[in-house]
Order: structure tokens, then sequence, then C-alpha cells
């Protein structure tokens, strides 16, 4: 597993400044969804933990695309199918480093949320964990069908396509969750939307796991 | 008598309505080099995926050291290698990255002395995407290599390679098969590898059409 990660953080390394492109297009999002509600300030805060995910969402689509690439150029993954070893250590290299990868995107676009929604908090630590729950959430489905499209050639719109409604759930949980943690919980609503959040990410994780191998072998 | 290394029984695949493979049927033995012959077309690359295991095939039965290629392909994995037309390696990498991805999954290391081998250590740092086609085939002759295959089966392996290459090709299949290694060499450079090769078959539109030398 180990070897699995250190191969795709240093194809991700090799390429990073598609990371870079990826954080502009998803602070693009955010800017435009500002523009569509236009100079209220109370919606725009009210709206901010929807924009954010949203935004994540559009650019994760392009990042999971984008990690089946070096993969599908020389029939690199076939090479690695070759090997003796389990189909799941490949799956799960990638989409470690993918949501690693979408982490940072996360971290990323919350001050561009903060400055232009006006919608910050103190409470870090939990807001953290959300990205890294939701953002696990995107990770694990996302490698999955990045794989099963990434020979096909319409990818960019089929990934979407098949990815948005298996990822709804999790996407639910992740804005209800940031969005308590932005505008405040006097509920206490926070915590079982973070276990949901981690149930659904335990369902994705493990099945995704085990469907990997009969979708990328003939 | 010993198990065979290789054993096709009625072996097909087909890809749409096209049967790329029919009815293939042979046993060959271990450690003899048998060359696979055919017009583009005629199989030769689906029969090498099929018995790698890259591909399953859609009816009869393969075995390769003994080992199903459709029920016991991690096993098949373990004992051979091919060299197919993708040089299956990462564009953005070095050649020595490259063959360290493999050489981790496998346990081993001897990267530099198979890149010596093949005579690519003054360029192994550089990126595979700077590389010519030749140096890619050095490459993934060098990966094959690496995983020290009971069983390998080379894909056109003379292909956009240069004199130097075609020694290179020679002296490893002699390598290979003085360690009791079998293999399989599907080429159009027939007068050159009948020069060496212990048996061969021939391959048209999927079927086997004729056998020459021993086999078993």
């Amino acid at each position: 597993m180990i070897h699995a990660l250190r191969k795709e953080f240093l194809l991700q390394w090799r390429t990073r400044a598609q990371l870079m492109a990826v954080i502009v297009f998803g602070a693009s999002a955010l800017l435009l969804f500002s523009f569509a509600v236009g100079p209220n300030a109370q919606m725009l805060r009210q709206f901010s933990a929807g924009f954010m995910w949203l935004g994540l969402l559009l650019s994760s689509t392009l990042t999971l695309a984008e990690s089946f690439h070096a993969e599908m150029e020389n029939r690199a993954l076939e090479g690695l199918m070759l090997l003796p070893m389990s189909p799941r250590v490949i799956y799960y290299g990638k989409a470690l480093a993918n949501w690693f990868q979408l982490v940072l995107l996360g971290c990323a676009l919350f001050p561009v949320m903060v400055v232009l929604y006006d919608a910050g908090t103190t409470d870090l630590l939990r807001l953290f964990l959300v990205i890294a729950l939701g953002t696990a959430g995107l990770s694990a489905p996302g490698t999955l069908y990045a794989a099963m499209t990434a020979q096909v050639r319409s990818k960019q719109t089929l990934l979407p396509l098949l990815l948005f409604p298996l990822i709804v759930p999790a996407l639910l949980a992740s804005v209800k969750a940031t969005s308590l943690i932005v505008l405040g919980d006097p509920m206490q609503q926070l915590a079982p939307w973070i276990r949901l959040l981690a149930a659904f990410d335990a369902i994705y994780w493990s099945l995704c796991g085990l469907l990997f191998g009969r979708v990328v072998e003939e | 008598m010993a198990q065979p290394a290789i054993d096709c029984d009625k072996l097909a695949r087909r890809y749409g309505r096209r049967w790329a493979l029919a009815d293939v049927t042979f046993q060959l033995a271990a450690g003899r080099v048998m060359m696979v012959a055919g017009r583009n077309g005629s199989g030769k690359s689906t029969l090498f995926r099929v018995l790698s295991t890259a591909i399953r095939p859609d009816h009869g039965a393969g075995k390769v050291g003994g080992y199903d290629v459709v029920d016991e392909r991690e096993d098949v994995r373990r004992i051979s290698a091919l060299l197919a037309h993708q040089s299956y390696l990462y564009e953005s990498l070095s050649a020595k990255e490259n063959l360290d991805i493999v050489a981790r999954y496998l346990g081993r290391d001897n990267e530099a002395e198979v890149l010596e081998r093949v005579g690519l250590s003054a360029r192994a740092d550089d990126p595979v995407s700077t590389f010519s086609a030749g140096m890619r085939k050095r490459l993934s002759f060098a990966r094959v290599l690496l995983q020290r295959p009971d069983v390998v089966f080379f894909d056109e392996p003379y292909g956009q390679l240069d004199p130097e290459g075609f020694r290179l090709v020679d002296a490893v299949v002699g390598e290979l098969k003085a360690r009791g290694a079998t293999v399989l060499i599907a080429t159009h450079q027939v007068e050159h590898v009948v020069g060496y090769a212990d048996c061969s078959i021939t391959l048209e539109a999927g079927r086997v059409v004729g056998t020459e030398g021993a086999l078993l």
C-alpha cells in the first residue's frame, strides 16, 4: 500500500501545476455563485457552505478524471495489474492520493469562502474534520468511476453524470455539517451529521475497494 | 511427462463479433523458445494478452506454469511477464522511477543492474517523455527483466530497435533460455528468430495453421 501511495504522490508532484489550476477553477466557481446571489450579505452567508461544497464538487471531477490520465497514456495501469498483487492495492493508493488532493483543495477554498461570503469560523479543527470526511466521500466513489470512465472518450461528461447521484447523501451531510459550524449549532446537530458522513465514507471505501478489481479487469 | 509451461485447450477470444482467437490448442514444454508467426491481425497479440491474463478468454482454457489464466491469475502473474506493444511506462517519471515502482511492488532491488543491462544507465534520471521509441522499448525490456519471470511473452521485441538492440534481445533470450525460462516470441522477423527458436506455430485468422519443431 505504501508503495502504491508513494507512486501516486510522485505522479501528483510531477503534475502539481494542475492542482493550482483546479484551485483557481474552484475559487472562480465560488466567485460566480456570489454574483448569482447578488450583494445580499445575509443570503451569501446562509448559502456559503452549499456554495463551497458545490465548488469543491465541480473542481473534484477535474482532479478525479485527470488522476487516471497517466495510467492510460501507455496502458501503465494494465502494466500494474499484470504484477502479482491485489487490484485493491492500486485502488486504495489512488483513492488516498486523490483524497489528499481534495483535502488540500477544500482547505484552499475555505479562505475564499470567508472572503467572498463573510462566512468564517474559529472552530477550524471541526471544519477540517468535515472537509476531510466530506472529501473522503467524494474520493472513494470518484476514483472508482474515474477508473471506469478513463478509457471513454467523453469521460469529462460521463464522470459527473455517474458520480453526482451516488454522492448526494455525503454531499448533503457535508453541506449541513459545514453550515452548522459556520452559522452556529444551537441544537447540537453537528455530531449526528458527522457520524452520518463517517458511515457513508465507511460504506463507500469498503464497497469501492471490493469493486475496483471487477471494474478495471476484463 | 513433466507439466507443460503453456497449455492451451480450444482457447478463444472475440472482440465484438470478430473472433481474434478461435480454438487455439497447443502445449509447450518448459524451457523452450517458441516463435509465434502470423500476419497482422492473425491473433498473436491477443494470444499473449490472454495467456498473460491481461484479458480473459471467451471460451476454452489456458494454463501457464500449471496455473489457470482465469481462476489463478495472481499465480500466473507471479511467474510470467509480458512485453507488450504498449510500453506500460509513466511519461512524467524517469527511467529509474519507472523501474523503482515495479521493483518496490515485487520486493526487488536490482533496478540499476537491469538499466545497465539494457544500456540506459546514462539516461536513468531522464523522464521517459524525452526518450525515443527504441529507448522506451529498451526500458520496457528492463521492466520485464526486473520481474525475473519463468515464462516470458515477447510481443514484437525487435520493433523500433537498432542493430545493437537486436543483439540485446538475442542475448536476453539466450540468458532466459539458459536459466530454464520459457520464451514465446511473436514477431515478423521470422528469418532472424527461426535461427534460435526451438519451435514455432503460425496463426492465421486466430487459428493455429502450422507447427514446426517439437513443442513438447
